[in-house]
Formats: structure tokens, C-alpha cells, sequence
């Protein structure tokens, strides 16, 4: 719905895609790599009534949190902005995910060979919520190769899921895994475009 | 950004951090209109309000960074207050006509293969 009442300038289209992924993957790295100004950091308030009960069990009533979230912008076009949300690092975090995820054209899932399991979480999340996502192994200096076979084995993901490397740090690289991004949840969601 | 279970954050019933956004909103937590979301987009409309139009200096802190769009995310960037401070703000200038906004999930569909090309073609031109 647009809440527009007069005839003014067109807003442009804003469209999402969240960066996960764990604790020190690059999300940060690459959201600043590929955005045109500097990562930008917006937080939510969360009470005790903006949390699923099962989260704050174990918690006193009103209190709050405050979850901080970095992101940056990409003008594509006249029409289109596009939006890159490093997702919150800590699963009890999951209520900010679901606001992030809906409506998000897709998710990159950062993966460090060092740390492999941490983006498991990422993973089971966004396989659940049926998010396209591609997986972009993160190619930290001194870190083990695999084989991106390997790695695919390893995070027991469907053969459809496109699994890349990248170095988040570089901008051109970084772009690569959101274009791959954008056609594997193109070819998801309708028939291919582009190629 | 994130807190250890080390730090005694524990000990503050109310951290003065979170004060300021609920005084900027005189306690309100619900926008008067709209449902605007992190990447809901605004653009200021109509000429700057003067002095004695009601606004805080918030609001007109909004309006001069919505000159040109920008989603509910930036201005709280910008602004230094939590999102959802921001929404508030953003639906009482939108009651006053002085912002244009939109919601974005059911202005962009995920199955417009047109915004797909649209996306793949500003990506391979940056």
C-alpha cells in the first residue's frame, strides 16, 4: 500500500538482502565493501513484549534490549534501493530476524572454513523460512581450502543451492555473490532472467 | 554492539540510554499512521515548516534528510535514535502531509521478474 496521498516524485522501490552468517564471517566487511557510503548501524528496542515468550523465560519482566544492526545502501537505480542487513549475531535474536527476513528478496550466508558450524544456525533458518539464500565461502588468509563440494557436503545443503567463494573485503567480489544471489532467488521464484 | 555476560548490565533497571528515545516520543511506541518498516522509504514533501508548526527538532531533523528518499533505517542512522522512535516520528509528519512514504513488501513483488532484471542490471553496472 502506498500511503502517498498527493501527487509528489516517486519514492523509489527499497528491496533487502540480509548478510548472515557467524561471529566474524565478514558481514560487517562485505555489507561496507559493496555499499556506497560507510555501514550504518540502526537499532531496535526490543521489551519483553516484542520477544517470543521462550526467549525471556528466564528473564524479569520489562526489561529491554536493544539489538544493533549494520547495513548499507546501494542506488540502483531511479526506481530501485537496495538495502544490505548484517543480521544480528546472537540467535536469541531470532524475533529481529524474522522482521529482517520478511519480505527480503534473499540472504547470503557467509561461511568460514575455520569455524564451519557457525553458519549452520543461518542455514537451518533460512532453509525453514524458505528464503532463497546462496552460501559464499569467505576465503580468510591461512584458513583451510576445501573443495566447495566439501563444504556443500559439509553443511548438507541441497545441490539447487548455489555455494561460491568470495574474498567479502573486495567490492567486486563481493557484488559476484549478490548477483548470484539475485538469480538463484530469480530462478526460484519464477523463470530464469538474465544470464 | 554486542554485551557480554560479563558486563554488570544487569544491575540498571533502566539504562539511560533507552530514555531519550521514549521522551523524544513523549512515551508513544505506535506511529498514528502507517505500518513503516526498516527499509520503508520517505521523502519530505512541501515546503519546510517554520517555527510554530508544533514539530521537534526531530521532526525537522527528518525533513531535511528526507529531502532526498530514505528508508527508516538511515534516519535512525543519521538521527542516532532507535528505529522504531524513528516510525513514530515519520507517522506524525506523515499525518501532517509533510512526508510521502511507502511500505515496501507489497510495493515490490518477489516475483516481478522485471525488479530482478532491474536489480541484476544496477549490480553489474557499480
Amino acid at each position: 500500500m502506498v500511503f502517498d496521498r498527493s501527487e509528489r516524485p516517486r519514492l523509489p522501490r527499497a528491496i533487502k538482502i540480509l548478510i548472515a552468517g557467524g561471529f566474524g564471517a565478514g558481514k560487517t566487511t562485505m555489507v561496507a565493501s559493496v555499499s556506497e557510503t560507510r555501514p550504518l548501524r540502526t537499532e531496535e528496542i526490543l521489551t519483553d513484549r516484542g520477544i517470543g515468550v521462550d526467549d525471556l523465560t528466564s528473564v524479569e519482566a520489562k526489561r529491554t534490549t536493544t539489538v544493533a544492526m549494520d547495513f548499507g545502501r546501494i542506488t540502483l537505480t531511479n526506481d530501485y534501493v537496495l538495502y544490505l542487513f548484517g543480521t544480528p549475531g546472537q540467535e536469541r535474536f531470532w524475533f529481529v530476524w524474522d522482521e529482517l527476513a520478511e519480505g527480503a528478496l534473499g540472504a547470503v550466508i557467509l561461511a568460514d572454513t575455520r569455524r564451519l558450524a557457525d553458519c549452520f544456525p543461518s542455514v537451518d533458518y533460512f532453509e525453514r523460512r524458505g528464503t532463497p539464500f546462496v552460501v559464499a565461502v569467505n576465503c580468510f588468509e591461512g584458513a583451510p581450502t576445501f573443495e566447495l563440494d566439501e563444504v556443500r557436503l559439509a553443511l548438507q545443503l541441497d545441490p539447487s543451492i548455489p555455494i561460491v567463494l568470495c574474498d567479502a573485503r573486495k567490492r567486486d567480489s563481493s557484488r559476484e555473490v549478490l548477483i548470484a544471489l539475485v538469480k538463484h532467488s530469480a530462478r526460484l521464484r519464477a523463470e530464469p532472467v538474465g544470464t | 554492539m554486542t554485551r557480554t555476560d560479563q558486563e554488570p548490565a544487569e544491575e540498571h533497571w533502566v539504562d539511560p540510554e533507552i530514555i531519550r528515545p521514549y521522551v523524544v516520543t513523549r512515551g508513544r511506541t505506535q506511529p498514528v499512521h502507517g505500518k513503516f518498516d526498516l527499509i520503508s522509504m520517505a521523502l519530505a514533501v512541501g515546503p519546510m515548516p517554520g517555527p510554530g508548526s508544533g514539530l521537534d527538532p526531530e521532526h525537522l531533523q527528518i525533513l531535511k534528510l528526507c529531502r532526498e528518499p530514505k528508508s527508516v533505517a538511515e534516519i535512525a542512522a543519521h538521527l542516532d535514535l532507535p528505529a522504531g522512535t524513528i516510525r513514530v516520528l515519520l507517522g506524525d509528519l506523515f499525518d501532517k502531509q509533510l512526508v510521502s512514504a511507502q511500505e515496501p513488501q507489497s510495493e515490490v513483488d518477489m516475483r516481478d521478474m522485471n525488479m530482478y532484471r532491474a536489480v541484476l542490471d544496477g549490480l553489474r553496472s557499480l
